[in-house]
């Protein structure tokens, strides 16, 4: 299988820890041949493009560039670097004179980006690359008789100009993927590609709050047990602000699962090797609904 | 082409609760999705209410929830929908009048809110302004706004926070801060630094993405929030505190280090509101590391950023420019 330079993102380093751990769990059992870019910096998240639109550009080139001296393309698990990543590339990979002028701020490292790095968020891995036919062949213990609702984060499909999942065929991945571990993935649940509230969290947490209320009240409304995320950013917010949403203490707490701890369920990988025991909303309720129907 | 219509129908003069109602349409290749609503009120369904005009996408009346997601009507071909229903709403975040037709009173309140209008400062000029080329260069993209209200019907901050002025007003209200003629930038900067401006955006690319006419009103919100920060109007705001401590704790360590940056991007007192989560975090095993992850040559990313910055220029104005006494 393709060597990937794997771009586990801060928050999968820092706030979210059981992301990454799930991640490499998942990689060994599955295969993946992935090589850490230790020396990447943040993608910015959105906010140093914000504060500097040009250094934004050069960061994340800088990066791009690494992968291209290793001859790998990038993969990310996290839906927020790939949006701030897709968007880069659509600007540096097109347009040379503007590579040309961030090159310029690369070369005392003895770095000049071509314009080939391929950036892909596992979930696209996993479907074009490794293939779901093979996905399925691995489930040992398929998540049948739950309903888990996708929740996608913007970035990863917005705006369509950088990330494309229309023309691309990319609508409709997570559902895929949900679907081919077993589980119901709960087609009609309207906050799968709305925002989660967390790019608020500082300068409005009443209206991140809110957001995030809606969306895990969205997902109550059509029975979903749980929520499957490509992004730890709304984990950080679905997750670890649930607590504080506007309904949480009339309603029932939903938990909210990271890509590969859905898949690390199926492929037979225990519970705590997942992190699941590193999450703010209890996953044992969850855990039981999955025992009763297994 | 069959195509199925499944429209969102509501009265609420008559006190009537939204309803669904499906129509079976046979409708020639090329049509659109406002050929097909104007085929059921006149074949169909006289009693089906909607606002259109041009047919051209030019006067922005027809805008409306095209499978969950707003457009123009007129815009949107139905072959290219790939799907067997199309699913039809009228805008969000507005009141309805009836079935398709929303009550713009509430869109165009906050439009007239940021004064959208040239207000230049000194005498007029016997002939035209006379403006560098690429001090309008800017504009080129904001001025298509043809005003169908499309990303207000999708902003998500819009949904829980009804004093946010949106992505039409703030589009608007950048087409006038960056154009060289406006003298009043300073007190627009001040308007948006308020309650309902632009850090009450949550930077979704719901409005970017629905815009009709590539205006894309969120890139607007992120550079006026720039130009916040470089003139100073923010200061004392979260929103200029978390671009400072983001670009900093990278610049240091080359990642995002989330314990310092929540410290840096709140006042003491609302991070005093945070200590339950830290706790909560530390005792699910999730705190973020104490010490941050630093990756190698950390203080290359500082050398960008130091470099980069001394490329930034400022916005051209002509007052300004009079006022230090040079000529264009």
């Amino acid at each position: 299988m393709t060597t990937y330079a794997f771009y586990p993102g801060c928050v999968a380093k820092g706030g979210a820890p059981e992301l990454y751990q799930s991640m490499v769990a998942v990689g060994e059992k599955l295969g993946f041949s992935l090589s850490e870019l230790t020396g990447a910096a943040c993608t910015g998240a959105g906010v140093i493009s914000e504060r500097d639109p040009l250094a934004g550009d050069v960061v994340n080139t800088r990066t791009f560039a690494m992968a291209e001296q290793l001859g790998h393309p990038i993969m990310t698990i996290c839906s927020t670097c790939t949006g701030v990543m897709a968007q880069v590339a659509s600007r540096v990979n097109r347009d040379e004179a503007y590579r040309s002028e961030v090159n310029q701020y690369l070369t005392d490292e003895g770095l000049e980006y071509q314009g080939t790095t391929e950036v892909k968020h596992l979930l696209w891995v996993l479907v074009e690359d490794y293939g779901l036919d093979r996905l399925k062949e691995m489930v040992v213990r398929p998540l049948t008789g739950v309903r888990l609702a996708p929740f996608y984060g913007c970035y990863i499909v917005r705006p369509s100009s950088a990330v494309d999942p229309l023309t691309a065929g990319r609508e409709g991945y997570l559902e895929q993927v949900i679907a081919t571990l077993g589980a119901d993935p709960v087609e009609e649940y309207r906050g799968k590609d709305k925002c989660c509230g967390f790019p608020l969290l500082e300068t409005n947490k009443k209206s991140s709050l809110a957001l995030t209320g809606k969306r895990l009240d969205e997902a109550r409304d059509v029975s979903a047990d749980a929520l499957v995320t490509p992004c730890p950013l709304c984990h950080l917010n679905l997750d670890g602000q649930q607590p504080d949403t506007p309904s949480a203490t009339s309603t029932a707490p939903m938990p909210i699962l990271h890509l590969p701890q859905a898949i690390g369920l199926a492929i037979g990988i225990a519970p705590e090797r997942l992190g699941l025991g590193r999450h703010i909303i209890d996953t044992k309720g969850f855990m039981g609904k999955l025992a009763v129907a297994g | 082409m069959d195509v199925q219509l499944k429209v969102r129908r509501q009265n609420p003069e008559a006190e009537g609760e939204p309803y669904w109602k499906e129509y079976a349409l046979a409708v020639p290749d090329h049509f659109t999705l406002l050929d097909a609503l104007i085929q059921v009120r006149e074949e169909v369904d006289e009693t089906l209410s909607l606002r259109c005009s041009c047919r051209s996408h030019i006067c922005g009346s027809c805008s409306m929830r095209v499978n969950g997601h707003a457009n123009l009507a007129c815009k949107t071909k139905l072959s290219d929908l790939h799907t067997d229903t199309v699913t039809v709403e009228p805008m969000g975040n507005m009141p309805v009048i009836k079935d398709l037709v929303v009550d713009l009173e509430p869109f165009w309140k906050k439009l007239y809110s940021i004064d959208p209008y040239l207000q230049p400062a000194g005498e007029v000029p016997d002939r035209e302004y006379v403006v560098p080329a690429d001090s309008m260069l800017h504009l080129d993209g904001v001025v298509n706004c043809i005003m169908c209200g499309a990303c207000v019907s999708d902003c998500e901050s819009l949904s829980v926070n009804p004093i946010f002025i949106g992505p039409t007003a703030f589009a608007k209200e950048y087409r006038f801060v960056m154009d060289p003629r406006d003298a009043a930038d300073t007190q627009r900067l001040m308007q948006m630094n308020g309650p309902g401006g632009v850090w009450d955006c949550t930077h979704c690319y719901q409005c970017v993405e629905v815009c009709p006419k590539d205006v894309a009103p969120m890139e607007r919100i992120m550079a006026m929030r720039k130009m916040l920060v470089d003139d100073g109007v923010a200061e004392k705001h979260n929103g200029a505190r978390r671009q400072k401590a983001f670009t900093d704790i990278v610049g240091r360590y080359g990642r995002l280090d989330e314990t310092r940056y929540l410290m840096k991007s709140v006042t003491m007192l609302e991070l005093a509101g945070y200590a339950k989560v830290g706790l909560r975090s530390m005792t699910h095993g999730k705190l973020p590391p104490l010490l941050p992850h630093r990756i190698p040559d950390a203080a290359r990313i500082r050398r960008i950023f130091e470099r980069t910055r001394s490329t930034h220029r400022r916005r051209f104005k002509l007052h300004q420019q009079a006022q230090e006494g040079s000529r264009v």
